[in-house]
């Protein structure tokens, strides 16, 4: 069986070289990048930098690659992953102004902290130790504490709640990982130009850390090639998002803030990054002004849009698509250069205002309840107003209803009572199976596993409201355990809540262009969107005051052992009968006394008299002793006093 | 008292004449020290009394025990413009509240549009201004879930306006809370300026980018009390109800918004404007008592009172018993205290431990009224909804020293104000961690002074330590007595002798009880009763109880003959041992009550003796002692009490409007959940009528 294998294994590899001579030029690396800018309603301005990487199907594992990252190749040829995705962000995604219901938004609005997902293409027996094996290797390439995703309590293994049918997917997050310069270094090290040239070059650090959101994504799939013999081609996608305050200088606080790139980032783009095979910029118009000028006529657009009442671009772009709500201006940076460096700028001469489009309902997350004990958390879903606009209806059974799936991971320390669940829908408590369609719930082990819950909730339409809320009980920690800083609290990962029938994508009326950008906004997405992170206060010991608990501890275990040692040492009757027999023999205390000097003076004991020495002699004697002791501590304290008080 | 230490000397000796076996130390300790109990008792007393007094002297300096707060670090960034926009907030609502005559809650969405213009996330909410139910069952329990009301009416119902400033960069787990308590219907002037110093702040806030946790400002509607709003938001906040709620019909305000939320609280912060300041300086007064002498972190105050005296340059004080101010009694011990701190001072110079006279006086006063609001049990503002939570909250009411029309003055009152809550918000908002570090029980005798409780506890186990002493050689007394009554064999049983008074004592703390539960009836009662007419059926019902309890218990009743003569020793030996553990017991749950009660109870409980030997005896001494106890028992009579501290506070009232007074004091004690109720009801009542049987005692 095993030459067999070999055999074929080795017929395997000489096929695949004959192949790689046969079609290895074909295809070769692909390298794109890609910026859109888009204002939002609430006076700031969205930045997506897009990059994409593409290794074709190749069939050697040795083969250096021109423009892919190897640490990535590597890594997903180590550890066979299918599909992952590691997002860093920092910073709260608004959904009510930065809109929900977009390709954008659904792909980059991310939970707070570091977030993984990975997919491995191994026998179900490996997923764990593979996923174990890839955060280490992450932690390591991107400088972050990924590693703490090992440990089985913080991660879950989703089968249908989560994004991608599959069992072999395993999820985590770390809510409380801080992101920063450190972890965009590693991640701009995978881009072939770095951030010397090319769209890259505008991130310039201080000016996107000082966004009000910053995501940074790290994406990957693997291409089965359809081949025999190939190894499956990968598909790297790197983005970052940010939200900036452009500066205003206007007084008019209803007018919309006038940027351009180097008002926005200090930087200008001076060239494109030569390995890539496009580099555009996309400036992204949407909402009212769309609809304004939906009218005009299609032949003049080009010309006239981009310099109209309303606002200004400083760049003519090189073609405008059209989406259902918004405009898509391109350009193309080509022909900037050292001396004529491309700064588009976009100046609004009239106040406008619009608004996003929203996902079908609103999520938010709160804790309820007070104390150390007990607690409940709710889930809210609040019907958005574009609801009604919304198509991605089912309506199966002749009534039109709204799927939501929730997916939420609880950590060990919070014992949930999943019996306790309680739906509210438009403040009517509804048993279980009128809207909860499906419910998968992993319960946690203490200090082993985290729990988890997926739901289906199909509800009605016209739905207003949703409320879920679900009891816990605090638990308690090993004292070494707690984190440092254990008084802030514990972090409940976020809740994910999806909406399986809502696909959000972009649809251009004309045809494409082969940007990859674009390519990934046309393809329909899955409309998601995290809740906020919770914060638990657990009870914690009172970790400054060690000294108290060492001296207590001392003290009773003094007490104990000593009354313990007492007990089985003495014995009373005796002690009694011994002080009777000495009451009787009443010696002079004198003659004594001298006996015992004399003793002393002759250097040996003497037997007889130490023998019958009464303890109340003796006693007599320690305490002149101890009286004599107590004089001399105090002389010398006294001295002591005086002569430290002098100086 | 002096034949018992005869007897115990003579049964330390053995009978056969060899040396005495000596007992364990610790055992010789206690047999001396029960043996002697009459002289320890006062001096225990009286050093306990004393403790007391000298507890100004041993306060600290307070210190900023978490080195993350870092109070006045960084500079202020308010700017005159965000001065001016809480100006023009001011002057809009006083413009709009002449034009329109106090209706609806226009008001409401007046400040709702200022914050939102800022920048922040505004929502509505409406309460009710329903009052607590007594429930003897809540007590110690959280604060209870939002109880739907049945048939509420639309007529009154209060609405707050909340804005959340969002961090730009925050993850959104913590908030600050900010509280401003105005009234939109008939506030005063001085009242509008808290909200302008608020919106100051906020229109700061919402431009700054170092914010980690999010800001919440509440204008709470304070037409209802100011405490209610609060307490109804942070209901709302904590434990909504997800069913309908019967406001939601009573639509006058489109609330169609939801509620929002922000977060594990950090720390809250209420801020009232009110009166005008006395001194040259404008005056900022700290509130900090929650239900039940809850006390927030001392750092938070600590970092308050930093920020107002060494950068705003606030004059900070605390509420104080004006009374004691004047009170020479006082004043002597401060005297003499100054001149034992001056003598020590000449004898060495490092024994620094006097204070002056006057600052004694002030350190007493302030210390009188910390220990009176902490042993009330009843907050001394908004904040103490908060306390609930494990918020820690504290509220700041500043007089400004200006009329409320000055516009020059106003403008620089705004920017002192603002900057103070900018440098307290900065400091919470630098904390990884919750307030943890400083100390959670303590008294103060001024802002910048504490005594911390290893201290002030030396004061309460001084004053309870004679009690145990007493209540043993009484018992020891009383079995001997017993003994040598009676020659009946099986009477000298001896481990049971006591039986009967704890019997008598556990009825009498049986009705305690009762007598405690009865106002919740009382309360259930059918039809509308004055205060007056419910204390009365109150006091009938308890009264014939007790009577019925004399009737029924065989051998509860004082007068009953079939009693032994030298039975009142044992009797108050269990009540003293009774009384020792209610105290012990109230010290942990609520120090200050337990304090006020042992200074009340223990004298009371050692003095009581049975009047008529005294009456048979005639002489001086113990006539003497008789009247005491007479005076003490008068004394310690709840309602009796009431009323002198009522009259020590400046509020005479005599005759019969007494009782309604006080039912409404209980009422208040038992709507704030107070453990002080519990403690009149189960401990003090008990062990009062205990002191009056003995007191009238047939032997």
């Amino acid at each position: 069986m095993a030459s067999l294998l070999r055999s074929l294994i080795l017929l395997l590899i000489v096929q695949s070289f004959l192949f790689a001579i046969a079609f290895g030029s074909n295809e070769v690396e692909e390298f794109s990048e890609a910026l859109l800018l888009k204002p939002l309603p609430d006076r700031k301005v969205l930045a997506h930098f897009h990059f994409e990487n593409r290794a074709p199907p190749s069939n050697s594992h040795g083969r250096h690659h021109h423009l892919f990252p190897k640490a990535i190749s590597q890594l997903v040829q180590k550890f066979r992953v299918k599909e992952m995705e590691l997002s860093f962000t920092q910073g709260r995604w608004n959904h009510e102004h930065w809109g929900g219901f977009d390709p954008l938004s659904s792909m980059n609005a991310k939970p707070v902290g570091v977030e993984l997902w990975a997919v491995f293409d191994v026998p179900q027996s490996q997923v764990d130790t593979s996923w174990k094996n890839l955060t280490h290797a992450l932690s390591g390439l991107f400088c972050a504490s990924i590693n703490f995703l090992e440990s089985s309590t913080s991660y879950a293994a989703p089968t249908w709640g989560f994004g991608p049918n599959s069992d072999k997917l395993r999820y985590g997050s770390l809510p409380r990982e801080a992101v920063c310069t450190e972890n965009l270094t590693p991640w701009l090290k995978l881009l072939p130009c770095r951030d010397k040239d090319g769209i890259s070059a505008l991130m310039n650090r201080p000016s996107v850390y000082r966004g009000f959101y910053h995501s940074q994504r790290l994406h990957l799939s693997t291409v089965e090639s359809g081949q025999e013999g190939l190894a499956s081609g990968i598909v790297l996608e790197q983005t970052l998002t940010v939200v900036l305050q452009p500066e205003t200088t206007s007084v008019e606080s209803n007018m919309q803030p006038s940027w351009s790139i180097s008002s926005l980032f200090g930087r200008k783009v001076v060239g494109r990054c030569v390995l890539a095979k496009s580099s555009n910029v996309y400036l992204q118009l949407e909402g009212l002004l769309g609809h304004e000028l939906k009218n005009v006529d299609t032949e003049i657009e080009a010309h006239e849009l981009w310099k109209n009442a309303e606002f200004e671009l400083s760049l003519k772009p090189e073609r405008v698509l059209r989406e259902s709500s918004s405009f898509l201006f391109i350009f193309d940076i080509d022909k900037s250069s050292d001396s004529e460096p491309f700064d588009l700028g976009l100046t609004w001469k009239l106040p406008s205002k619009w608004s996003c489009q929203q996902a079908p309902l609103h999520a938010s997350r709160f804790l309820m309840g007070s104390g150390n004990e007990r607690g409940a958390i709710a889930i809210l879903l609040k019907a958005t107003e574009s609801q009604e606009k919304l198509s991605g209806r089912d309506l199966t059974n002749g009534h039109c209803t709204i799927k939501a799936n929730i997916f939420q991971i609880f950590p060990w320390y919070i014992k949930v009572y999943y019996h306790s669940l309680q739906i509210f829908v438009d403040q009517q408590q509804t048993t279980d199976s009128e809207v909860l369609k499906k419910i998968n719930v992993s319960p946690s082990t203490d200090k082993v596993s985290s729990g988890m819950m997926e739901m289906m909730l199909e509800l009605p339409c016209e739905v207003k409201s949703v409320a879920i809320s679900i009891e816990y009980d605090k638990g308690f920690l090993h004292i070494d355990e707690y984190p440092p800083d254990a008084n802030q609290g514990f972090d409940i990962p976020s809740a994910l809540i999806s909406f399986p029938n809502h696909h959000a994508s972009l649809d251009f009326q004309e045809e494409l262009s082969k940007s990859p950008l674009l390519s990934s906004f046309k393809e329909k997405s899955l409309v998601r969107s995290y809740t906020e992170v919770l914060l638990v206060p657990l009870t914690t010991p009172d970790f400054s005051m060690p000294y108290n608990v060492i001296t207590i501890t001392c003290t009773i275990f003094a007490l104990y052992f000593g009354s313990l040692l007492n007990v089985l040492r003495r014995r009373i009757g005796e002690e009694e009968r011994f002080l009777k027999s000495q009451g009787k023999k009443t010696g002079g205390r004198l003659k004594q006394l001298l006996s015992r000097i004399t003793a002393k003076i002759r250097g040996r004991p003497n037997e007889e008299q130490s023998s019958s020495e009464s303890p109340a002699a003796q006693s007599s004697v320690l305490s002149s002793k101890l009286i004599f002791k107590i004089i001399l501590v105090a002389g010398a304290a006294a001295a002591w006093q005086y002569f430290s008080t002098d100086k | 008292m002096a034949a018992v230490k005869r007897d115990n000397e003579e049964e330390v000796k053995t009978d056969d004449g060899s040396p005495k076996i000596k007992p364990r130390p610790i055992v010789r300790l206690g047999i001396f020290l029960i043996a002697h109990s009459p002289i320890f008792s006062v001096v225990f007393s009286a050093a306990g009394v004393l403790a007391l007094l000298l507890l100004p002297l041993l306060a600290k300096n307070t210190y900023i025990s978490e080195n993350a707060l870092m109070p006045g670090s960084a500079r202020s960034m308010l700017s005159n413009q965000d001065v001016s926009d809480g100006s023009k907030l001011v002057k809009d609502i006083k413009n709009f509240r002449l034009n329109h005559e106090g209706q609806g809650v226009e008001v409401q969405k007046l400040i709702g549009k200022y914050m939102s213009e800022m920048g922040a996330e505004v929502s509505y909410q409406k309460f009710h201004p329903e009052g607590n139910q007594f429930h003897p069952l809540h007590f110690f329990s959280g604060p209870d879930s939002y109880t739907l009301l049945e048939n509420v009416s639309c007529a009154s119902y209060g609405v707050n306006v909340a804005g959340i400033i969002r961090a730009p960069r925050g993850d959104g787990k913590e908030s600050i809370v900010l509280v401003t308590p105005y009234d939109f219907i008939n506030g005063g002037d001085y009242e509008s300026l808290s909200l302008g110093i608020v919106s100051s702040l906020f229109s700061l806030l919402s431009r700054v980018t170092w914010l980690s946790k999010d800001i919440i400002w509440l204008v709470a509607d304070s037409r209802y009390g100011d405490y209610r709003p609060v307490a109804a938001w942070l209901t709302e906040y904590h434990s909504p109800s997800f069913k309908v709620s019967d406001l939601l019909k009573c639509d006058e305000l489109n609330t169609a918004d939801t509620f929002r939320r922000a977060g594990t609280m950090a720390a809250a912060l209420v801020l009232k404007v009110d009166g005008r300041s006395e001194r040259f300086e404008d005056t900022l007064s700290i509130y900090a008592e929650a239900s039940n002498g809850q006390m927030p972190n001392l750092d938070l105050i600590n970092v308050v009172n930093y920020l107002a005296v060494h950068r705003q340059g606030f004059y900070v004080k605390l509420e104080k018993v004006v009374s004691l101010l004047s009170s020479s009694w006082l004043k002597i011990f401060g005297e003499i205290f100054e001149a034992v701190g001056k003598l020590a001072h000449t004898l060495n110079p490092d024994w620094n431990f006097g204070i002056p006279a006057a600052d004694y006086l002030e350190g007493s006063a302030t210390l009188a009224s910390s220990l009176y609001s902490q042993a009330l049990g009843i907050p001394t503002g908004p904040h103490g909804a908060f306390r609930d939570y494990q918020v820690d909250a504290i509220t700041l009411k500043v007089s400004p020293r200006f009329p409320p029309h000055s516009k020059t003055r106003q403008h620089d009152f705004f920017l002192r104000g603002a900057r103070l809550l900018e440098g307290t918000i900065r400091s919470v908002n630098n904390l990884l961690e919750k307030f943890h570090q400083s100390f959670f029980l303590y008294l103060l005798t001024s802002p910048s002074k504490f005594i911390s409780v290893g201290v002030y506890m030396i004061a309460f186990a001084l004053l309870v330590a004679p009690l145990p002493m007493v209540a043993a050689s009484l018992y020891i007394d009383g079995c001997k007595a017993l003994t040598n009554s009676t020659h009946n064999p099986a009477e000298n049983f001896k481990s049971w002798k006591w039986l009967d008074a704890a019997k008598q004592v556990f009825a009498l703390h049986l009705l305690g009880f009762i007598v405690t539960l009865l106002p919740y009836f009382i309360c259930q009662l059918p039809g509308q009763h004055s205060p007056r007419n419910r204390s009365i059926m109150w006091g009938t019902t308890s009264s014939s109880l007790l009577l019925i309890t004399f009737v029924t218990i065989p051998g509860c009743s004082p007068f009953s003959s079939r009693l032994h003569r030298n039975n009142w020793a044992v009797l108050k030996s269990v009540t003293i041992a009774a009384a020792f553990i209610g105290l012990c017991l109230m010290s942990i749950i609520n120090f200050a009550t337990a304090e006020i009660g042992a200074l009340l109870l223990v004298p009371t409980c050692l003095m009581a003796q049975p009047i008529k030997p005294a009456l048979r005896s005639r002489s001086i001494k113990s006539l003497l002692g008789a009247l005491c106890s007479l005076v003490l028992v008068t004394i310690g009579f709840p309602v009796m009490f009431f009323a002198i501290s009522k009259g020590l506070l400046g509020e005479g009232i005599v005759g019969l409007s007494l009782g309604g007074e006080f039912w409404t004091w209980l009422e208040s004690l038992w709507a704030w959940k107070s453990a002080t109720y519990l403690y009149i009801g189960m401990v003090h009542l008990p062990c009062w009528l205990l002191c009056l049987c003995i007191l009238f005692h047939p032997s």
